[in-house]
């Protein structure tokens, strides 16, 4: 039987989020974890795999004693840092395809505001160890500015202008301005308040730069079969293609997205929504054009492509990491699956293809609506 | 900007170095550059790697470097999002594609963060940070 469409994200759930949740990690992912399971109809006891970001404190282990899972069949944990939510899935959905598990959780909670923040150096930075040795010593601390580097050499190679970065974040933000869950729901941002916000790391503006959240999100994976017999009454998102890719330089997204493609057996042009991993606004762009949506992402975004309701291909539709929550990928996912579903607040009418990519250098999936 | 001088932030990280890059820090304590080169296929790597990315073979041996490039990327951080750069920021880090083929990070030690521009030609410049330590820098190469 194919990988294709035989396993399916059943439930997904999430915290409120906050920069203060005053609740531990393990307390986050324990209430998404339980949110995700009664959205899927699920008991706890029913599930037999747990998988978790490499970088979150919750061990499988607590989480087992602590959901009363009596025989915990397959765990584990990809070890990159925030971008390994599609690389989760593809693991999750692999496993149960082979049969070494039935029905499989993945989560991350945080308190990436309130507790370590992922923006500073002293958090992220390595003491000039590794590859360290060789950024550190110079001033490269952070994620930001690795990313900015390449960022920079980019607009200097095909154009692509600040101005056009601040679009997507203005987008962003109007798509977040339509979600309650958002943390800026609130707060509506135009292209001026973008171009005048403070550079953190030249090229990147504040507003190129994701929140630092606390809150949590899971998801249930699990046979279609089952998904479906708990729940009857709704559309259902299977995993139609899952793509892993490698670290570092070890496979470039091009690679990646054929791999995707020709496993799902579509083309870019049958995408109908697509949320794509935002640790930098202007990567949203880059993954544009990488994954082959477009070819100039900068004059797409200018001319409103990526937005909802009138663009062509509707990008981040629950605010993303820039304006909904920055859950590392796990926000995109669970906003993929709502867009399979039909239940988005910028929902993409008759949504049956749904993307999603969770950082460069650990791949992406395509979801697939199944009605009822 | 003739008297515009870069200030190292006292309190950056130090290298600490590998057993692979090893050779490439001790021999910039001697103020050479030196770039770890595939013993079999002649690929010049950097970082130093434990095995060739061209061939696959894991003998090395250690060329000198001309020293020469161009500015490949930039950045400027503002907000000091390390302890290490308050009070030092604006703080200008470059990429540069030395004339082998790699690129290395650094500083530009005569170029103020406002006039860092991509493409302009540098040669190295090796700064003694203390404590046995040597960072090869750069700076514009003369009369470019």
């Amino acid at each position: 039987m194919s990988f294709s469409n035989a396993v399916a994200i059943a439930g997904v759930g999430e915290t409120d989020y906050s920069r203060d949740s005053g609740r531990t990690e393990l307390a986050l992912s324990l209430q998404a974890i339980g949110a995700a399971l009664d959205d899927a109809g699920i008991a706890a006891a029913q599930v037999d795999g747990l998988m978790k970001w490499f970088v979150d404190t919750s061990s499988e282990a607590e989480v087992a004693v602590n959901l009363g899972i009596p025989d915990l069949a397959w765990f584990g944990e990809i070890n990159q840092a925030g971008n390994v939510g599609a690389a989760l899935v593809a693991h999750a959905a692999a496993a149960i395809h082979a049969g070494l598990a039935n029905t499989v959780v993945i989560y991350r909670g945080v308190n990436g505001r309130s507790g370590r923040r992922y923006g500073r150096g002293d958090v992220t930075g390595q003491g000039g160890r590794g590859a360290g040795a060789f950024t550190e010593p110079f001033g490269l601390l952070t994620p930001q500015h690795g990313l900015a580097m390449s960022a920079r050499r980019r607009m200097f190679e095909t154009g692509v202008t600040s101005r056009q970065f601040g679009q997507q974040a203005v987008i962003q933000r109007k798509h977040a301005n339509r979600n309650p869950r958002a943390t800026f729901h609130d707060r509506p941002l135009t292209l001026e308040d973008h171009q005048e916000s403070r550079l953190i790391v030249d090229p990147f503006h504040l507003f190129d730069c994701c929140l630092e959240s606390d809150g949590g999100g899971a998801l249930v994976l699990t046979r279609p079969e089952l998904a479906r017999e708990r729940r009857p009454d709704r559309p259902l998102a299977l995993i139609r293609a899952a793509a892993q890719s490698g670290p570092g330089q070890s496979s470039p997204v091009h690679r990646t997205a054929a791999r995707l493609f020709a496993m799902a057996g579509v083309e870019r042009s049958d995408i109908d929504v697509v949320q794509i991993y935002d640790h930098f606004g202007p990567f949203v762009l880059f993954a544009l054009e990488d994954y082959g949506f477009v070819e100039d992402a900068g004059h797409f975004v200018e001319d409103g492509g990526t937005m909802w309701d009138s663009g062509k291909l509707p990008v981040n539709t629950s605010g993303g990491h820039l304006s909904e929550v920055y859950l590392q990928g796990m926000n995109h996912l669970i906003e993929g699956v709502r867009q399979a579903r039909g239940e988005s607040t910028s929902q993409v009418p008759n949504a049956g293809l749904s993307f999603v990519d969770t950082g460069i250098g650990t791949g992406a999936v395509i979801l697939e609506r199944s009605d009822a | 900007m003739s008297d515009w001088t870069f200030e190292r932030p006292p309190e950056l990280p130090l290298p600490q170095p590998s057993e692979e890059s090893a050779p490439f820090w001790d021999a910039l304590k001697e103020r050479r550059l030196m770039l770890q080169k595939c013993a079999v296929c002649g690929a010049i790597s950097h970082p130093p790697r434990a095995k060739c990315g061209s061939c696959g073979a894991m003998e090395f041996v250690w060329q000198a470097s001309e020293g020469v490039g161009e500015v490949h990327s930039y950045v400027i951080t503002h907000q000091a999002v390390h302890p290490a750069l308050t009070g030092y920021t604006p703080f200008a880090t470059v990429e540069v594609a030395l004339a082998e083929g790699v690129r290395m990070t650094s500083n530009l030690i005569d170029t103020p963060p406002e006039q860092v521009a991509i493409g302009q030609p540098v040669q190295v410049e090796f700064m003694d940070v203390g404590e046995g330590v040597v960072l090869p820098m750069f700076r514009r190469q003369q009369g470019k």
